[in-house]
């Protein structure tokens, strides 16, 4: 099942990755981190990801650590 | 089974955490730059001469031998290492002030020579850490803190184009300009990178790329905004391309 | 032409012991770009360097010279550049950055004339620029001031070999009188042992946590604790490496210091005041970094007048008042720039102080 994995503590709330995502899997979650950002959350119900890594390649800050793919 | 298709290069120190801005293209370029050393197997055979500006932070991510340079004194001290000790991988990380303006000598000079060095200039078209003044890359009619109404001929002169001029010096091997405002040519920036760096591996001499890269904070923009710019403005001034490789020539 | 490298006694030039003497020191690189009048240097490094494999950069600017020559120190191998005064001033920040980075450099000033371009006459004008440095920050170059051409090639060893030992930018503070002068001089091996870099040269992270090599540390805090712990070791240096000549002191009433080329002139000055029943010695620092600031200030228990006697405006007379402390008068001989003033000449001005 192809998924990512935000390591949250990283994210900075650039919200690069949401424009990237093309199944739009990627929100803005409710939770801050230690930086006081509002980070992204990975919601994916219906199993829809593709593992394109295409938000991972756009993070600029090292904050989506892994993707799989299949 | 779900295969890994994405992961932290492991040229990269446990848990290193950026200190650039929210949305800054640093992070891109020095991830593709971590990528490239973990596959080519160079991260333990590496000493990097890092420049002054957000680009010296490098050293704090990567796990390894760095040495500061001066401001604009990268290429010497890269030359100085790779003399030393021709062996080793050896590679300068600059912005575009301290490349292409306070340490032009240096660089054309170490491409002239055709240092086995390879080298990556961010070009954001400020002086970002210092607080976005005018740089030797700043478009002109662009609005920085020391061009308040732009950039205009009269006072500041043109911005350089750096891809161009380093694939003009004989000692070049490999010089190419690319973009971070795609995922696409995110793609192609790390495959110009990898060149840069077989290059010097074959020993033909210097491999050059020219990152378009964003700064946010300084363009005062959002992320998203910031690479509009880079769309709109930078790359119709900035053509992203090949400027020289040898090995094609050949 | 690139001379033979030698073990015998031959006859040379002061800038070509120099450089012999770096290759016999081991150094592995050298950078650099011409002026006079050190150019022989450069000259003779660039063919034997070659020829034994070792690697000689033509610098585009004394910017890039030293820049190049603290890259490859960073490696942990042997490496100089050398230049002159008014390019001197151009390592500056290099300089700086190398002392903070406590990298081994060696750097070969071979002074002429100045301010600015000034002229390619031998001077000691550059004795502040040394000792002081002419860079930003508080920090210190280990300086070394030879005398004779013999001394151009031991002080060179030494110099390599201190700047290893303390892992701090060392310079070997000629003139273009000695860099121009013929002389006979002996080359023996190396003497020094070679210092253990292995815990601290750049060399890829195999095996082990990266390095970085930086000027500086992030935090004000730890800055003030970082120049505490340089300045330890220039404490250090002070006290195990201070070195300087001494002659007919035991029972002088007058005392010249002098160094470099000038102490030549002012030791013969110093025979024609003995042969004149009049009490003078000499002091010849040939460290100036760590100067021989503690002996002065015994000799002012007893002496009772110095002078420093220099080809500059006068620089060392400031180290010389500072030793002695107002503890007896300290009076100054020098002339601006060019070749030393003569024994006589000397010898006429000490007696109208008297």
């Amino acid at each position: 099942m192809s998924h990512i994995i935000i390591d949250k503590s990283k994210c900075k709330a650039c919200y690069l990755c949401i424009d990237e995502c093309p199944k739009n899997l990627i929100k803005i979650s409710n939770d801050t981190n230690n930086l006081g950002n509002r980070v992204v959350e990975f919601q994916d119900s219906k199993n829809e990801c593709l593992g394109c890594a295409m938000c991972a390649t756009r993070c600029p800050d090292l904050a989506i650590t892994e993707v799989y793919r299949g | 089974m779900a295969t890994q298709v994405f992961k932290i290069p492991d040229s990269f120190k446990k848990d290193a955490k950026y200190t650039f801005c929210p949305g800054c293209d640093h992070g891109v370029a020095v991830r593709l730059v971590g990528e490239c050393l973990s596959e080519l197997g160079l991260t333990e055979n590496t000493i990097a001469a890092c420049a002054i500006g957000c680009s010296v932070t490098i050293y704090d991510f990567l796990n390894i031998d760095a040495l500061e340079a001066p401001h604009g004194r990268a290429m010497a001290e890269a030359t100085g290492i790779k003399r030393a000790c021709p062996d080793k991988f050896v590679f300068t990380y600059q912005g575009d002030g301290d490349f292409a303006s306070i340490g032009w000598a240096e660089s054309m000079h170490a491409a002239l020579r055709g240092e086995k060095i390879s080298a990556i200039c961010i070009n954001n078209t400020t002086y970002g850490m210092t607080g976005g003044q005018l740089g030797p890359t700043t478009l002109v009619g662009q609005v920085t803190t020391t061009s308040p109404t732009g950039r205009n001929l009269e006072y500041y002169g043109y911005p350089i184009k750096i891809a161009e001029h380093i694939a003009m010096c004989d000692g070049t091997a490999y010089s190419a300009r690319v973009s971070l405002d795609t995922v696409a040519n995110i793609k192609k920036a790390k495959q110009a990178i990898k060149k840069a760096f077989e290059v010097q591996i074959k020993g033909l001499g210097l491999g050059f790329v020219e990152i378009l890269s964003t700064c946010p904070t300084n363009w005062k923009m959002t992320p998203q905004k910031a690479h509009e710019r880079v769309q709109n403005e930078m790359i119709k001034v900035f053509k992203p391309g090949v400027y020289k490789d040898i090995t094609v020539e050949n | 032409m690139t001379a033979t490298i030698t073990d015998k006694k031959v006859l040379m030039k002061g800038n070509y012991a120099i450089a012999n003497a770096a290759v016999l020191a081991g150094c592995q690189c050298y950078f650099g770009y011409p002026i006079t009048p050190q150019s022989e240097i450069g000259e003779f490094m660039s063919g034997k360097m070659q020829e034994l494999g070792r690697a000689y950069v033509s610098a585009e600017s004394e910017l890039a010279a030293i820049n190049m020559t603290i890259g490859a120190c960073s490696t942990g191998v042997k490496a100089m550049t050398s230049s002159s005064s008014c390019a001197v001033s151009l390592m500056q920040e290099g300089l700086s950055y190398a002392t903070s980075d406590q990298l081994p450099v060696v750097l070969v000033s071979v002074m002429r004339g100045g301010p600015g371009l000034g002229n390619i006459y031998p001077s000691q004008g550059d004795y502040f620029q040394a000792t002081r440095g002419g860079g930003n920050g508080d920090y210190k170059l280990i300086v070394l001031a030879p005398s004779t051409v013999q001394e151009c090639a031991d002080l060179t060893y030494k110099a390599f070999y201190l700047a290893q030992k303390y892992r701090n930018p060392t310079v070997l503070l000629a003139d273009g009188l000695l860099g121009q002068m013929m002389e006979p001089v002996e080359f023996k091996p190396y003497p020094y042992p070679e210092i253990d870099n292995s815990q601290w040269k750049l060399s890829g992270a195999k095996g082990r946590e990266a390095r970085i090599i930086r000027s500086y540390a992030p935090l004000a805090d730890n800055q003030c604790v970082y120049l505490e712990k340089l300045f330890e070791k220039y404490k250090l240096i002070e006290e195990q490496e201070t070195q300087w000549e001494e002659i007919g002191t035991e029972d002088a009433d007058i005392v010249l210091v002098s160094f470099g080329s000038t102490a030549r002139n002012v030791k013969t000055a110093t025979k024609i005041c003995r042969q004149k029943g009049l009490k003078v010695g000499i002091l010849r620092p040939i460290t100036l970094f760590p100067f021989p600031t503690k002996r002065l200030k015994e000799l002012a228990q007893s002496v009772k007048m110095f002078v420093s006697v220099e080809v500059n405006m006068g620089q060392m007379v400031q180290d010389v008042r500072l030793a002695v402390n107002g503890k007896a008068p300290v009076e100054l001989i020098h002339k601006g720039v060019g070749v030393p003033p003569a024994p006589e000449e000397i010898v006429k001005q000490i007696e109208e102080l008297m």
